[in-house]
């Protein structure tokens, strides 16, 4: 008799790893599923009991409230989805200028750390050992109620050479109002433009070929100015300044920026400056000093170092923890629930959400949105990071 | 014959010792440097001191009222009056002693685990992770052992402040664990659900999430069946933080070695015996810097809960100022928080500063 020499037969097991991965995975997706319908059904009946119709219907009903800062035309009689539509531009308003200011003093701050000068880097280590350590709230918090709202009232507000006006009400200032000339005067400022990046293009490969270089800096500036110039001789200014007046007990005429606007803004781009000056001082001390060496032992000088050299190699490791800052910043600017600041959370998880009890899908909508925000930000970044990184051979 | 003599070394010139040649070298070496650090001392000029007459000098120490504080500077008279409720909020005066208990009882108890010397730290750890908790919810809800009961609408300032964050980071460490080793699973259905759960809260801002916690909560559970809401925020926070804790344990288990893996299998170890005697033991000795980041970044972020009505602090101290008979004391009491929360926080990044370079040792190749 033979008998089969081999593989012995494959039994079902649960000493079989694949067997029990494939069990775990099904008891997972199980327990998932089971606890979605529970959560499901649960909403179902209380939804019922308390005699809530879900759905998004209430998007088209009339809000009836009044906004404090509307970007685009708002009256009471609008409907909520224009609600949520200036609260989404609230929010990605103090979002971005957030972003660019944090960046600024955040680059500056992080440089000023490893100054040779011992005073500066001193004063700089103090800036962001004392603002990373306060919540975030607490700051937004202070600069509203401590700082805005103790300013005097219009009447006896801070003047600023009869241009700005800082008041309890906010900083009022001149509003551009565009004339006949505005858009004749973009168009140059457009044209300019196109006319620069030709000049830049052609002097690079001018450079390229034959090595010559060309004074692109002075020449750009030059056609800067001179295209736009001609432009407000021939049709005259573009804008004309409206000047803030005080009439009354309040300023008529120019823009104003609301408090709130004023407190988030700040308290933002100060704490979220503390963590940038961190992540671009590491990225600058992660390039290792050989680099500067060579690159000043081939004749760049210190200017040209810093821009072709250390610059580049710092901002591989500088942009990854940069993006988190900026989502940490976006997420942060919810915090304006706090002072209510019209944005996403305040004005629709808050006002919308009290008038009209849909708390499922208003709530929906406002997580969705800062997960969008949040997917769009990564998506930027990775493909700058990917655009700027190292390519090996 | 003559011996040669060394005269004596001549002392360095003037200028290349002591504190004028450190001036010289670190803060007028070149005219931009001179012009750096005479803007700095101008900005300390004009900052240092105003703050301090405001704060120390010009201040108001002593007194009851507000009618005491006649001079310029800060009114510090509202802390003292205040003191209490920010510090245990609404909790009833003479129970006062429950929270000053526990609190002692885990300095005492957790003063072990820092000493260098004591032997049995994961078991005694984990003994006391167990028992405390246990030991401190009984002190401060009561209800049992004669102990009168405190609801937790009562609990406020830094107390409650401090039971959030030790409690959301003591609830999302485990969580966060299984979510990190979900995430590195080989199996497809598992590490798709992590990935979802993990981005989602990291996606989303506390404050929905807190929303969500105090509005939707009550929808979700079955009727009858309701939290309380300090409960319900803890839930939302625990939620949230695990996300970032599995994030920071996942970086701890991608830095171990592949052959640490490779040799526990070859021990024979199990996946859950592998992973709990060989893989997390150095991970998570690895990542205690960064849970102790996440954990700054929690107790900051505990000042959220003022948005769903419950009294940290922050709540505790904006609530005293908007206080008729203490009008204005808004920059001082919100001075007084931002100390607080300052010191804790930036006790805790020197700590884990110090942590790290104590932990840093070779896992480097």
């Amino acid at each position: 008799m033979q008998t089969k020499v081999g593989a012995p037969k494959p039994r079902l097991s649960l000493g079989d790893p694949r067997v029990r991965g494939w069990l775990f995975q099904i008891i997972t997706v199980a327990l998932v599923v089971f606890m979605g319908w529970y959560l499901f059904n649960n909403t179902q009946t209380n939804l019922q009991h308390r005699g809530i119709t879900s759905g998004f219907d209430f998007l088209q009903r009339s809000a009836g409230f009044g906004i404090a800062q509307h970007l685009i035309d708002y009256t009471e009689s609008d409907s909520y989805s224009r609600v949520f539509l200036i609260g989404l531009l609230n929010t990605l308003l103090v979002s971005v200028i957030g972003i660019v200011l944090a960046t600024i003093l955040g680059f500056i701050v992080g440089i000023a750390r490893l100054s040779s000068n011992w005073m500066i880097s001193k004063l700089a280590t103090v800036y962001v050992e004392v603002f990373r350590n306060i919540p975030p709230l607490l700051q937004i918090l202070f600069w509203y109620f401590a700082v805005f709202l103790t300013m005097p009232g219009p009447r006896n507000s801070h003047n600023f050479a009869d241009i700005f006006y800082m008041s309890s009400r906010g900083l009022n200032m001149p509003a551009a109002v565009g004339t006949e000339a505005f858009w004749p005067f973009m168009a140059s400022v457009l044209l300019a433009i196109v006319a620069v990046v030709l000049m830049v293009r052609r002097a690079n490969q001018r450079f390229e070929e034959t090595g010559v270089p060309f004074h692109k800096f002075w020449v750009g500036l030059a056609l800067m100015l001179v295209i736009p110039g001609l432009c407000v001789l021939l049709f005259g200014t573009p804008v004309h300044w409206e000047m803030p007046q005080l009439k009354g007990f309040n300023f008529v005429g120019g823009w104003v920026l609301i408090p709130e606007l004023l407190a988030l803004t700040i308290a933002l781009t100060v704490y979220t400056a503390a963590f940038i000056a961190e992540i671009v001082r590491s990225g600058i001390k992660s390039v290792s000093h050989g680099q500067t060496e060579a690159a000043r032992s081939l004749g760049l000088r210190p200017g040209p170092t810093l821009r072709k050299v250390i610059i580049p190699q710092a901002l591989r490791v500088i942009i990854p923890p940069l993006t988190s800052q900026y989502l940490n910043l976006v997420k942060n600017s919810s915090l304006a629930a706090g002072i209510g600041y019209p944005e996403m959370v305040s004005l629709f998880a808050g006002t919308v959400l009290n008038q009209t009890g849909q708390a499922i899908e208003v709530i929906a909508i406002t997580m969705s949105v800062y997960l969008a925000i949040s997917i769009s930000i990564s998506l930027l970044m990775n493909w700058y990071n990917t655009r700027i990184a190292l390519i090996e051979r | 014959m003559t011996t040669h003599v060394f005269k004596p070394d001549m002392p360095p010139p003037g200028n290349r010792i002591g504190i004028v040649a450190w001036a010289r070298a670190n803060l007028f070496s070149s005219w931009l440097n001179t012009l750096l650090t005479l803007f700095a001392f101008y900005l300390i000029w004009l900052i240092v001191p105003p703050l301090l007459s405001w704060t120390i000098l010009d201040a108001n120490w002593v007194g009851s009222t507000r009618a005491d504080c006649t001079k310029d500077g800060a009114c510090w008279v509202f802390i003292q009056q205040r003191f209490g409720q920010f510090m245990y909020g609404y909790y009833p005066t003479e129970l006062r002693w429950r929270v000053d208990l526990s609190v002692w009882l885990a300095v005492i108890g957790a003063a072990p685990l820092f000493i260098s010397r004591f032997k049995h730290k994961a078991i005694y750890g984990l003994g006391f992770l167990v028992v405390y908790p246990i030991l401190a919810y009984s002190l401060l809800h009561g209800g049992h052992w004669g102990l009168t009961n405190v609801a937790t609408s009562q609990w406020g300032g830094l107390m409650l402040t401090l039971v959030i964050a030790t409690v959301g980071i003591a609830g999302a460490l485990p969580l966060g664990i299984l979510l990190a080793l979900g995430r590195r699973s080989d199996m497809p259905a598992i590490r798709v659900v992590c990935v979802t759960f993990i981005e989602f809260w990291r996606g989303v801002p506390l404050i929905t999430v807190l929303f969500m916690s105090s509005v939707m909560l009550p929808l979700f559970l079955p009727e009858g069946m309701n939290f309380d809401k300090l409960l319900r925020a803890l839930i939302g926070v625990i939620l949230f933080q695990s996300a970032y804790v599995a994030e920071v344990v996942r970086g701890g288990l991608q830095a171990i070695p592949k052959g640490q893996y490779e040799a526990a299998a070859a021990m024979g170890l199990g996946y859950w015996r592998s992973m709990g005697l060989v893989i997390l033991p150095q991970a998570l000795k690895l990542v205690i810097p960064g849970i102790v980041n996440t954990f700054i970044a929690l107790f900051k972020d505990t000042s959220l809960v003022i948005i769903i009505g419950l009294f940290d602090l922050l709540n505790s101290v904006k609530q005293a100022a908007a206080d008729p008979t203490w009008l204005g004391m808004a920059t001082e009491g919100y001075v007084f928080a931002a100390l607080v929360f300052w010191i804790f926080c930036f006790g805790m990044s020197r700590y884990s500063m110090h942590l790290e370079h104590k932990l840093d040792t070779g896992h480097k190749r």
